[in-house]
């Protein structure tokens, strides 16, 4: 099957076939990332531009080892590199970095939409690395490569994702995702963190963490972001943890094979306890290991695989 | 010399609704004769009007026009040039320029140049407050002796409560409407869409129809605490009209107005991070959509005003949560409220009275067809069909959301003191 899509911008946007055989190239690359020589030359010669213009040392790093081991020339540009201080728009680096002839370039921004913006004025692959409150694609489609190894399949599962949904790129496209592959996805978080319509994209409300996690397959903790709530959504994280905590006393409500997730980084004893994060339904480490895989493929995709035929 | 506008239908609501030839001789309206009346008919310039409308020329109470401060986005001239083509005989200019108009000097500076240029007039709106900060009073007297005709701190609202009914108060002395922008700066937060399902699915904040209706409230409570005159710009939410349509039921001395993309768009229309659907108050959903009609229908909103919004490539090419707030709007009002006479929800007469009679009524400008009155007329094609080109605006910007848009009916002449500022 082919890959037709120049860019990754968001989950909505890709088809449920495509995240199928997204899902399955980075199950093959995942086997890389096994060896002892963790290297293939499939993207030799290739460059890859990792922009971030907000911090984020995980999900760079994972994007930079993914094309590393395939041989890609990944360069990097953060905030303070580039010349977005200096008053430079978007769209000026953007050519800038296009002047440079990029196979493909990551990006991630604080601005909503930014890499869609960018997308339609550059020749080269985009890649979604994270917008704004808006999409963030690659999370989601390692999350739903995790669930598939775990559960072997998507289709019917019931999914809880618990949290700041209305400040989590993570949680749009997650729920986008797992609604588009057949689960069942129900979501709960205090009022002050739900937006509005929420429901449009495939997901339900419910009234409280037991109800939500009630028969789960799998649960979806996201991380509380205090520095960017101050304390109007919430008052302590005190009470979030004692509302909307995930601790053993509430996993027991859940299927007993339940797999927990995490997008990371974890506040332990705040939205999820110590126990819980460490226990062995918790597959929050496997979900950076296929972060990796997951983003090979992405490569490969875009910038190497099906649309050029030679490369296998 | 005279001019004599043949073969149209006059439209004057209140006054006539006939087939009639308009005499203009020097810049007054001499006679309004039938159209078999040829009696003077040497040494007159014909305008051939047949199957067109004539009506009191239009005018937008709320536009801006960059200058003096940000030449780049609109000047007083090209400001000018699209309000003749988009039919306005005359605009109201806001006060946020670079300097505020908040003193005579700016105000004198404006109405001279508008003067110079001798295209459609200008009565600025001057600040309420010394560089629209909201602390103290601008000299609103003497801005008022220079020819302001109003007040606003357009852009941003005056959230000191005190100091709005102190405004009113000293303004109702005055006897000068104060425009309000209505917005609660603590609950848009930073918003730059409708608060709804688009800004979800789009992840962009939002900014929810109670961060406008709550100042609309405010206001109307102002307004009966004080007796004075407030206009509201720009309402884009059911609670508002609804809010006005309660308190003029009450008898208090509130007029409003809406622009044509609150009843033209909704935010689903907003896609792709388009920033030119981004404006301030933002497109809302279908049911304030609808709810905006029905309030022009009823008569709660009592007229339209573009909110003709330059800006430049700079502010618009970027990020949507960054850009500026605004759309230009004069080309393209009255083919985008022609459409509400198409649709049926408004006569003609009615469309007349929001576009030329009742913003004249605000501003106190006698807008009538009468012989004896100053030649301000607007000459309408209502069957020019055409697609919305922004590179064809004499705007100097062209953020727009109607490009492509297919529009029926436009300015076909504007003429401004009996002489002839625009014509197809
Ligand atoms: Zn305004
Ligand atoms: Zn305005």
């Amino acid at each position: 099957m082919r890959f037709g899509k120049k860019d990754i911008l968001d989950i909505k946007s890709l088809e449920a076939h495509e995240i199928s055989l997204i899902l399955d190239t980075a199950q093959g690359m995942k086997e890389i990332s096994e060896r002892p020589v963790k290297k293939v030359p499939t993207l030799r010669g290739k460059t890859i531009v990792l922009f971030f213009q907000e911090p984020s040392t995980r999900t760079k790093l994972s994007f930079d080892t993914a094309a590393k081991r395939l041989s890609a020339d990944s360069i990097s540009l953060s905030k303070s590199s580039s010349s977005i201080v200096k008053g430079e728009t978007l769209i000026d680096t953007a050519k800038n970095l296009e002047a440079m002839n990029p196979d493909v370039i990551v990006l991630r921004h604080s601005s909503s939409g930014a890499p869609h913006l960018i997308a339609r004025r550059v020749s080269s692959s985009v890649i979604n690395a994270g917008d704004g409150i808006h999409a963030h694609p690659s999370q989601a489609l390692l999350d739903m490569m995790s669930i598939r190894e775990k559960k072997g399949k998507i289709k019917g599962l019931n999914i809880s994702i618990i949290g700041d949904i209305a400040h989590s790129r993570v949680a749009r496209s997650d729920i986008t995702g797992f609604s588009k592959m057949g689960a069942s996805v129900s979501i709960c978080a205090p009022p002050t963190m739900i937006p509005m319509g929420i429901e449009n994209l495939g997901c339900r409300i419910s009234p409280s963490i037991e109800t939500c996690i009630e028969g789960a397959d799998v649960i979806m903790m996201l991380r509380i972001q205090k520095e960017r709530q101050g304390n109007i959504l919430f008052p302590t994280e005190r009470e979030y943890a004692d509302l909307f905590g995930l601790n053993k006393a509430r996993l027991g409500l859940a299927k007993k094979d339940v797999v927990i997730m995490h997008p990371g980084p974890m506040n332990r004893g705040v939205e999820i306890s110590n126990d819980v994060a460490d226990s062995e339904n918790s597959i929050i480490l496997e979900q950076v290991t296929n972060g990796v895989a997951l983003r090979m493929a992405l490569f490969y995709l875009v910038a190497g695989g099906s649309r050029h035929a030679d490369s296998d | 010399m005279r001019i004599r506008i043949k073969g149209a239908r006059v439209i004057d609501p209140g006054n006539f609704d006939d087939k009639k030839d308009i005499i203009i001789k020097n810049h007054l309206i001499e006679a309004i004769v039938d159209p078999e009346d040829n009696k003077s008919s040497i040494d007159v310039e014909t305008i051939d009007a047949k199957g067109m409308i004539v009506v009191p020329g239009l005018i937008d109470i709320h536009v801006h026009l960059r200058e003096p401060g940000h030449e780049y986005k609109e000047t007083i001239e090209t400001g000018l040039k699209a309000a003749a083509r988009g039919g306005f005989t005359a605009i109201c200019s806001m006060p946020n320029t670079n300097p505020v108009n908040d003193n005579s000097q700016v105000t004198k500076f404006i109405i001279n140049r508008a003067n110079e240029l001798g295209l459609s007039r200008v009565y600025p709106a001057g600040a309420i407050t010394q560089g629209s900060a909201g602390r103290t009073l601008a000299e609103i007297y003497d801005m008022k002796k220079a020819g302001i005709v109003a007040c606003t701190d357009d852009g941003k609202p005056l959230e000191n409560s005190n100091l709005m009914r102190r405004a009113l108060e000293y303004c109702k002395g005055l006897n000068i409407p104060i425009l309000v922008h209505a917005e609660d700066m603590s609950l848009a937060d930073g918003g730059s869409m409708n608060e709804g399902p688009p800004a979800t699915l789009l992840g962009i904040k939002g900014i929810p129809n109670a961060a406008e209706t709550i100042m609309v409230v405010r206001d109307i409570l102002l307004s009966e605490l004080t007796g004075a005159q407030v206009h509201f710009c720009h309402i884009s939410t059911k609670e508002s009209v609804e809010a006005i349509r309660q308190a003029k039921k009450r008898g208090v001395n509130i007029t409003c107005e809406t622009a044509p993309h609150y009843f033209t768009l909704t935010d689903e229309d907003a896609k792709d991070y388009n920033t030119n659907f981004k404006m301030n108050p933002p497109l809302r959903s279908k049911e304030d959509k609808k709810a905006v009609i029905q309030g022009l229908i009823d008569g709660t909103i009592d007229l339209i005003a573009s909110d003709h919004a330059p800006h430049s490539k700079i502010e618009k090419d970027v990020e949507f949560d960054r850009a500026a707030f605004g759309i230009v709007g004069l080309e393209t009002s009255l083919p985008l409220s022609l459409k509400l006479v198409r649709d049926g929800f408004l006569s003609m007469q009615d469309l007349v009275n929001k576009m030329a009679k009742n913003p004249g009524k605000l501003i106190g400008i006698k807008n009538d067809i009468n012989p004896g009155n100053i030649a301000d007329l607007t000459i309408i094609d209502l069957d020019e069909s055409f697609e919305i080109n922004p590179e064809t605006f004499k705007s100097k910007s062209i953020n727009t959301p109607f490009g492509g848009f297919k529009a029926r009916g436009n300015t076909f002449l504007t003429m401004v003191n009996g002489k002839v500022v625009y014509s197809r």
